[in-house]
């Protein structure tokens, strides 16, 4: 790891002030990808700004219906929550199925929006990758793709958003609350905050330099069966090969998304009304202008069958 | 260790190599990482800590993990270092009552926080209930996880008495069940290579009561 200066978060506006202001700072909030990244010397921040400290982990209601999630809220408490396990229960299901109960601890809301891909060829910096380096190449195309993304990625990146509490915010249409170094906040619809790769896969989100994220907005619940299905290599602690995050009425009509195809949650909005027709359709719809490989065709297979059996369970 | 190794511990052949390590870097590529921290120290910062309820103040280089501030600065070796990237579970503390993978996180972000580690739990005479239960039931063969799986056992039960839902709760509406399904995911994040599995389940299900 290389060496870095520390210093606590006095306050939003003041830390994202200072990561605009210094080269080579970064926000760290449970450090959970961030260190591991670190030690690989994948990241190499030179001064860290610690936001833990500022009271962003509280969950509040919003007038008229709806959460506020702080962007410190641990994942673990977001998924305990009762107004989240009542009303949100795709949320609840997809942060449990996410890494272990210690990472869970650790892992904040805005952390784990921003965490970054498991492509193994990111992880190995001996290997040309555009994410990690700007124009060396990319090892994973023409290399081993089997976990790598099969829609919405490009010739210079396929790799995939290994977030599974992303992939149930898109379906519920959340919203990503910032501050920009200057004090002005916005809010920035889930579906826009994750940016495809295109020739620049090493920029991920819609966020500015040094604009930070303080919450999470849900609206008011949609009601429905909220089902959050992952299929993944073993039962739990694993990333997904394919997940499928719905919210489904009585009528048979909802909102579906997917996870592990893309490089960022993927929700094709015309697919939510085909969900009646049966997992066929609507897998048509979403994987319309697919490229697998090889390696990774597979994955449109499993997730028709995943979406099938997600609409069986909403049925049953 | 065998009579044939007289009074030389594990560990002071480990001191021993290291010595050997450092010397013959001195000669190689080594003696460059030397030079430049001698000429220019990293930064470092104090944190106070409360291990194992004793207070505890360190003067830390910044990338000084809770892990390795636990095991090279207060010589608490019962944690151990598997994978120090939050895959393996042998580095779990329970930091303010809850678990976490003490070699993803800095120990500079910890001030004023209650740690406690395989130390703090029990001593050899007098054992925690669920270290007791792992011995009983042979929940380990090397040893080398069973820090990190005991740390974790003790929080996962507090987890399911709290109300924390889990990847196998039917109804995440409601409560939890304190069962073995429910024991085993939550557990998933602490790997052994030994796969002493079935019996860490075991002594789990006894401390908690219920039906292995
Ligand atoms: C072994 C292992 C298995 C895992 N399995 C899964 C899994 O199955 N599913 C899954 O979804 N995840 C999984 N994860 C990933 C885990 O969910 C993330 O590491 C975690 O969510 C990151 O959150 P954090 O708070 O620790 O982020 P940090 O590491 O603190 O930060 C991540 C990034 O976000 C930035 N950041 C943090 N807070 C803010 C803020 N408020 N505003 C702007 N930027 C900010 C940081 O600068 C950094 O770039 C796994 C991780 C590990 C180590
Ligand atoms: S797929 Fe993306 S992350 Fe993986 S090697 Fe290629 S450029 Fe890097
Ligand atoms: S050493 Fe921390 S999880 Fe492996
Ligand atoms: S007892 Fe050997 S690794 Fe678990």
């Amino acid at each position: 790891m290389r060496p870095f200066t520390y210093e606590r978060a006095t306050s939003a506006q003041d830390a994202a002030a200072k990561v605009a202001a210094t080269p080579g700072a970064r926000f760290i909030a449970g450090g959970t990808n961030l260190l591991d990244l670190m030690k690989l010397e994948i990241e190499t921040p030179t001064h860290l700004i610690d936001v833990n400290g500022l009271g962003m982990d509280k969950i509040e209601a919003i007038d008229g219906g709806g959460l506020r999630i702080g962007a410190l809220v641990r994942n673990t408490d977001l998924a305990a929550d009762a107004r989240v396990r009542k009303d949100y229960g795709v949320l609840t299901r997809a942060l449990v199925a996410g890494a272990s109960g210690q990472l869970r601890n650790k892992a904040t809301t805005a952390g784990n929006l921003l965490q970054r891909t498991r492509c193994p060829y990111f992880y190995d910096v001996n290997m040309p990758c555009n994410k990690r380096k700007p124009g060396s190449g990319c090892a994973a195309i023409g290399g081993f793709s089997r976990p790598l993304g099969v829609i919405g990625t490009s010739d210079a990146c396929i790799a995939t958003h290994p977030s599974d509490m992303a992939v149930a915010m898109r379906v519920l249409d959340a919203s990503v609350e910032t501050i920009r170094p200057d004090g002005t906040t916005r809010a920035i619809p889930i579906a826009d905050f994750h940016t495809l790769p295109g020739q620049t896969p090493h920029v991920e989100t819609a966020l500015e330099k040094g604009e930070m994220i303080i919450s999470v907005a849900v609206p008011k619940p949609k009601g429905g069966t909220h089902i959050y299905r992952k299929v993944r290599d073993r039962a739990s602690y694993a990333f997904a090969l394919v997940s499928v995050a719905a919210v489904i009425g009585k009528d048979g009509k909802g909102a579906v998304a997917l996870g592990g195809v893309a490089p960022k949650p993927w929700r094709v909005e015309e697919a939510d009304a085909l969900l009646p027709k049966g997992s066929k359709v609507v897998a048509d719809c979403l994987f319309a202008g697919a490229t697998p490989r090889e390696d990774n065709a597979f994955k449109l297979t499993l997730a028709q069958r995943t979406i099938a059996a997600v609409l069986a369970e909403a049925k049953a | 260790m065998t009579e044939g190794y007289g009074a030389i511990s594990r560990r002071d052949v480990l001191k021993t190599s290291a010595t050997g390590a450092a010397i013959a870097g001195s000669l190689g590529p080594g003696n460059v990482a030397m030079a430049q921290a001698q000429t220019a120290a990293p930064p470092h910062a104090a944190v106070s800590l409360k291990i194992n309820g004793k207070a505890t103040r360190l003067e830390l280089d910044t990338r000084t993990t809770l892990l390795d501030a636990l095991r090279e600065h207060v010589k608490l070796t019962g944690t151990k270092k598997g994978c120090d990237h939050g895959q393996c579970g042998a580095c779990t503390v329970i930091v303010n009552g809850r678990r976490i993978n003490s070699c993803l996180t800095l120990a500079v972000m910890h001030e004023g926080d209650e740690v406690t580690t395989i130390e703090g739990l029990g001593s050899p005479d007098n054992l925690h209930p669920m270290q007791a239960a792992f011995v009983e039931h042979d929940g380990y063969q090397c040893g080398y996880c069973t820090p990190g799986q005991i740390c974790s056992a003790v929080a996962v039960l507090e987890e399911i008495r709290a109300g924390v839902p889990s990847h196998v709760t039917a109804d995440v509406s409601k409560p939890s069940p304190m069962t073995t399904t429910e024991m085993r995911e939550r557990m998933s994040g602490n790997i052994c290579r030994c796969g002493a599995y079935s019996n860490i389940a075991e002594a789990m299900a006894q401390v908690a009561g219920v039906k292995a």
